[in-house]
Formats: structure tokens, C-alpha cells, sequence
């Protein structure tokens, strides 16, 4: 019987807000989006320069590149945003001012925050080039330079798209988490969607509304963000030839109506189209494992 | 072949004091002279001193047990590997190295070394097609970044090479769909497109189901006898014996006995060939 005792739940605010968001906060969310779309487009390309670096002959440029992922990795981003916006101003360094382009201004945060990000990000972002350049087949490299092209070029031209691949997917993973950490920059006060968000709080006092709210519209970038990686992945795979199977709930979606008619039976059926894939025989085979059908090709040698 | 008995033992012959003139005027025959190449990796010596003779249009099956140097050397004449000592002249022109104004070896510019591999073809084990790119894109990379051929006139080029190892059917299909026998042919047709002088093979078909070996052998025994110059690291002893124009074999480090095919399969004189041979068959 807590219901009646403390339970407050605006319902009407709660569901206004979700629906007709503010202007305010949507411009938070715009700012939230921008920031996080700018500082990993430049973090990535950052990184790239990183994580070649780190490849060089020269060892004090490795050795820079080493300790500049050790600092920015083994602190705080919260830390680093303070120490970039207030602490450079405050020790004389380096004070952000707004910039006015036409009628269009940067705020001074804003430029702190993107710098701050991309910094950190870029980081990681050598971190994860690094690792998917070691990942491409050192064969790669020496076929390219089998055909007389430069190291410069076979890294160019053959190595570097090939890490593209090993790349998306833990880049995804940070970009997801960029969205999230932007939230990071209403400390010193950019108004991106959890500052809007907590003004709000402090006009209406709808703390658990507000808040659900906000959790709602990050839930749905990150979401967004989800499908629009996947479908880069499925892009990129079919550049390499390589198709894979469709998402879970797709292949699910698409077998509903097939499931109820699936009976148990034996449960590797053989149908009768039987064809050629690459000049080879191959059985259209059905297997029935439980109760989603999956679908398998045998193939081999001729008459087997 | 006299050069490399006396090359052989003339062991003073290394990277501080070269001779000039062996670099300068090659036998205009050979396509690659190789003399007294000496490798090692860290404390293990991988080559003792090997030196071969390839003439032009001459095809030069290297065989020998497992870590032998046999892959190795065949490395060694495009400069995949750096060599401690001898010389590689490959037709004409001394191979990863220059020597500097007081006669010593020193290692050639990257771009330069890339210019000189760019007349060397050079087959893999493991094909190493560029997985993201189809077979034609595999075949005229090449022409088309390095020699800067234009796109249509590359993509003519890839079509009539893979037609000519018989793949005229798969010029858009990407590596993962291709059978290893079909993408060691893409390798071989990516290899003529920046038309060698010469194509080193290194087990080309140690990698291959055995039904698809037949195929790969068929078009490096036309290219054979086409007239290209061909080193080829080999375990298929029938093909050796059909092909070659000479059989080396090599163990531990060296070159232990080299010949036509008939007698060094036939009438092996050295016992380390003869108990090779003997395991094989």
C-alpha cells in the first residue's frame, strides 16, 4: 500500500516533456549530438595520425605518442575538461574566448568541450587503429609491395582500408559512450541535454520525470547510433564479399508466420533445389534444430 | 653456371668490400645472379652462402626439406628480406642495395627498391588477395597505383589476364567467394598485370586442396613456356620434372646440387638428395 503514501509521479509532465520537448531541450540534444559527432570525427582522424606514429622510425615520436595516451587515458575526462577550460585560464595559458562566424557564434565551452573530447577520445582511438592495423595479414602489406608500391602506399592503399573494417565496430562502442560522457560538459556549462535537463529540475522539481526523460532520449541516440553502425558493418562486409546473417530480431520478425507451421520432423531435410555455387554442387538444406528454422548450404567436391 | 663454384668460394666477397664490376656487368644472359647470399635471423643462420645462376626464360625449381632457406632466398631476390652479406643482381641491377662512394653495400631508398620489385612478380603460398577488393581490383591496383595506367586501360589489361588464367567469369567476385585454386590464379594474373621480367613462386600450391593444384600448375606451365623466368619453391616434384629447365636442391643453408630435372631425379649424386627424394615418393 506505498502507492497512495509517496509515490509522486507527474504522469502528464512526464509524458509533455517526452512528446513536446522544450526548445531549450532540444537544443541541448542538438548540442549534445554536435559535440559528439565533431570530437570523434576529429578524434578518429587524430587517432589515425597516433596510431602511425606509433608505427614510426622515429622513437622520440613513439615515445610522445606513448605518453600522450598515458595521460589522457589514465585521467578523468571530467578532470581534463576542468584543467581545459578553467585550469589553462587560470594559470595564464590559454583562455577560450567565443568565436563569431557571421551571425553564428561558438561558445567558449563548446570549444573547451570539443577540444577536451577529441583529446581523450583520440586516445582510444590510437589505441583501437593501432590494434586493427596489427590485425590486417602482414601478408597484405608484402603483396602490395610484391606489385612495387612504396610502404607509403601499400599502408595507404591496401593496409589502411583493410583496419577499416577491424575499426567500425569498437569505434561504435566509443561513439556510444561519447554521446553519453558529453553529458561530462554541463560542469562547465555547455548547455547540451543533461544541463538543459537539470535547469528544468530546478524550475519544476519533477526530478524522477525529468531525468526519465533525458535517460529516454540518450536511450534513443545510442539506439539510433546501433542501427546506423550495423548497417556501415553490413556495408563494409559486402565490400569484402563476406555476407553475413541478418540482425536477431529480423531473422526473427521474418520467421513468425513460418515458425507455427514448422513441425517437428527429421531434422535435416534436403529439399529438392539442389544448384551450382561457383561451379561447385550445392544441397539446399534445411535444418530443424528447435523451433526457428536455419538454413544451411552443404557443399563439396562434384558427385558427393 | 661457373660463377658459383668461384663465387662460392671467394667468401671475401661481402657487404664491406664488394666488387664493383660484378654489379656493373652482369652476363647479359642471367636474369638473376645470385652470389655467396648470406641471412641470418638473430643466432639461427638461414643462408650459408648461396649462390645461383637464373638465366632469361629459364624456369628454376628450388626444392629441399622444411627450413632449408629455400623460401627464404627466394625472399631474399626481391629484398623481402635484407641479405648480411654476397650480392643479387637481378637483371642487371644489383637488388636492395647500392654501393656508396667508398665501394661499400648500403641499402638502397625505399621508392627505389619499390621500382626495382615492381619488375619482379612475386606468388605467395597464401595467395594474399586483397580481401575487400573483387579480382579485377586485385589484378589492376597495381597498374593503376603504381604504374599509373588509366582506369579503362587497367581494367582491359585485369579482363584479358584473367581470361588468360580462365577466370574471365569471376572478374567481379571478391576473394571469400573464390576457391583456393581460382584465387591463387587472381594471384598469378595480380602478378603479370605489372608485366615481370621475372615471377617468383614460393609454394604456390602448398596451400590448395589437391583437386585444385592441377589448375594452378596448368597456368604457371604456360607462362612457362611463354618464355618467363620463373624461381619457384616447390614440393610438386611432377611438375618440376615437366617444367623445369633446372632443379635445385637446397639443404640447410645451401646449395647442395642443382641439375636438369632427369638426372637430379634420376641419378641424384649427392646422398642428402637421394634420402630427400626417397622420402617423397
Amino acid at each position: 500500500m506505498f502507492a497512495t503514501a509517496g509515490l509522486h509521479f507527474n504522469t502528464s509532465f512526464f509524458w509533455n516533456s517526452l512528446v513536446h520537448p522544450s526548445t531549450a531541450f532540444l537544443q541541448g540534444l542538438e548540442t549534445t549530438v554536435y559535440l559528439a559527432v565533431i570530437a570523434q570525427s576529429l578524434a578518429t582522424i587524430i587517432g589515425l595520425l597516433l596510431a602511425l606514429a606509433r608505427r614510426s622510425k622515429i622513437a622520440p615520436l613513439r615515445a610522445f605518442v606513448w605518453v600522450y595516451t598515458w595521460i589522457f587515458r589514465g585521467t578523468p575526462l571530467l578532470i581534463q575538461l576542468v584543467i581545459v577550460y578553467d585550469g589553462l585560464a587560470a594559470a595564464g595559458i590559454y583562455t577560450f574566448n567565443n568565436i563569431s562566424i557571421g551571425s553564428f557564434v561558438i561558445p567558449s565551452v563548446v570549444q573547451a568541450a570539443v577540444v577536451t573530447f577529441t583529446l581523450n577520445e583520440a586516445a582510444y582511438m590510437g589505441e583501437i587503429i593501432r590494434a586493427a592495423l596489427n590485425a590486417v595479414d602482414p601478408g597484405q602489406f608484402e603483396a602490395a609491395m610484391s606489385t612495387g608500391m612504396s610502404p607509403g602506399q601499400a599502408m595507404r592503399l591496401v593496409v589502411v582500408p583493410q583496419a577499416v573494417r577491424f575499426v567500425v565496430p569498437p569505434l561504435g562502442n566509443d561513439f556510444n559512450a561519447m554521446m553519453k560522457n558529453t553529458s561530462l560538459a554541463s560542469v562547465i556549462g555547455v548547455s547540451e541535454m543533461f544541463l538543459v535537463t537539470q535547469e528544468i529540475n530546478s524550475s519544476t522539481f519533477n526530478t524522477f520525470e525529468i531525468y526519465a526523460v533525458a535517460a529516454i532520449y540518450y536511450l534513443a541516440l545510442t539506439t539510433v547510433w546501433g542501427f546506423i553502425q550495423s548497417a556501415i558493418e553490413r556495408r563494409i562486409d559486402r565490400r569484402w564479399g563476406i555476407v553475413r546473417p541478418r540482425r536477431p530480431w529480423s531473422s526473427w520478425v521474418a520467421s513468425w508466420g513460418r515458425r507455427r507451421v514448422a513441425t517437428a520432423g527429421s531434422p535435416v531435410e534436403a529439399r529438392g533445389s539442389s544448384g551450382t555455387i561457383l561451379e561447385r554442387n550445392v544441397l539446399d538444406v534445411v535444418v530443424r534444430p528447435g523451433p526457428r528454422q536455419q538454413r544451411g548450404l552443404l557443399w563439396g567436391p562434384r558427385d558427393e | 653456371m661457373a660463377p658459383r663454384g668461384a663465387r662460392g668460394k671467394a667468401a671475401v666477397l661481402d657487404a664491406a668490400a664488394p666488387s664493383l664490376d660484378a654489379a656493373d656487368s652482369p652476363s647479359p644472359d642471367a636474369m638473376v645472379e645470385a652470389s655467396d647470399v648470406h641471412k641470418r635471423f638473430g643466432p639461427l643462420e638461414v643462408l650459408k652462402g648461396v649462390s645461383l645462376t637464373v638465366g632469361r626464360g629459364e624456369v628454376v625449381v628450388l626444392i629441399g626439406a622444411s627450413g632449408s632457406g629455400k623460401t627464404t632466398f627466394l625472399r631474399c631476390i626481391n629484398h623481402f628480406e635484407r641479405i648480411d652479406r654476397g650480392q643479387i643482381v637481378v637483371n642487371g641491377r644489383l637488388i636492395g642495395y647500392r654501393t656508396d662512394g667508398r665501394g661499400r653495400l648500403v641499402e638502397e631508398r625505399a621508392k627505389t627498391i619499390a621500382r626495382q620489385r615492381a619488375e619482379i612478380g612475386f606468388v605467395f603460398q597464401h595467395f594474399n588477395l586483397y580481401p575487400n577488393k573483387s579480382a579485377l581490383q586485385n589484378v589492376t591496383l597495381g597498374p593503376r597505383k603504381v604504374r599509373k595506367m588509366p582506369r579503362e586501360q587497367a581494367d582491359e589489361l585485369g579482363r584479358r589476364l584473367l581470361r588468360r588464367v580462365g577466370l574471365e567469369s569471376k572478374v567481379d567476385v571478391h576473394p571469400a567467394q573464390l576457391s583456393g585454386g581460382q584465387k591463387q590464379r587472381v594471384a598469378i594474373a595480380r602478378a603479370l598485370a605489372m608485366q615481370p621480367k621475372l615471377i617468383l613462386f614460393d609454394e604456390p600450391t602448398s596451400a590448395l586442396d589437391p583437386e585444385m593444384i592441377g589448375e594452378v600448375l596448368a597456368v604457371m606451365r604456360d607462362l612457362a613456356k611463354e618464355g618467363m623466368t620463373m624461381v619457384v619453391v616447390s614440393h610438386e616434384m611432377g611438375f618440376a620434372r615437366e617444367v623445369a629447365d633446372r632443379v635445385v636442391m637446397m639443404d640447410d643453408g645451401a646449395i647442395v646440387e642443382e641439375g636438369p630435372p632427369a638426372q637430379l631425379f634420376d641419378h641424384p649424386t649427392h646422398e642428402r638428395t637421394r634420402s630427400f627424394l626417397a622420402k617423397l615418393l
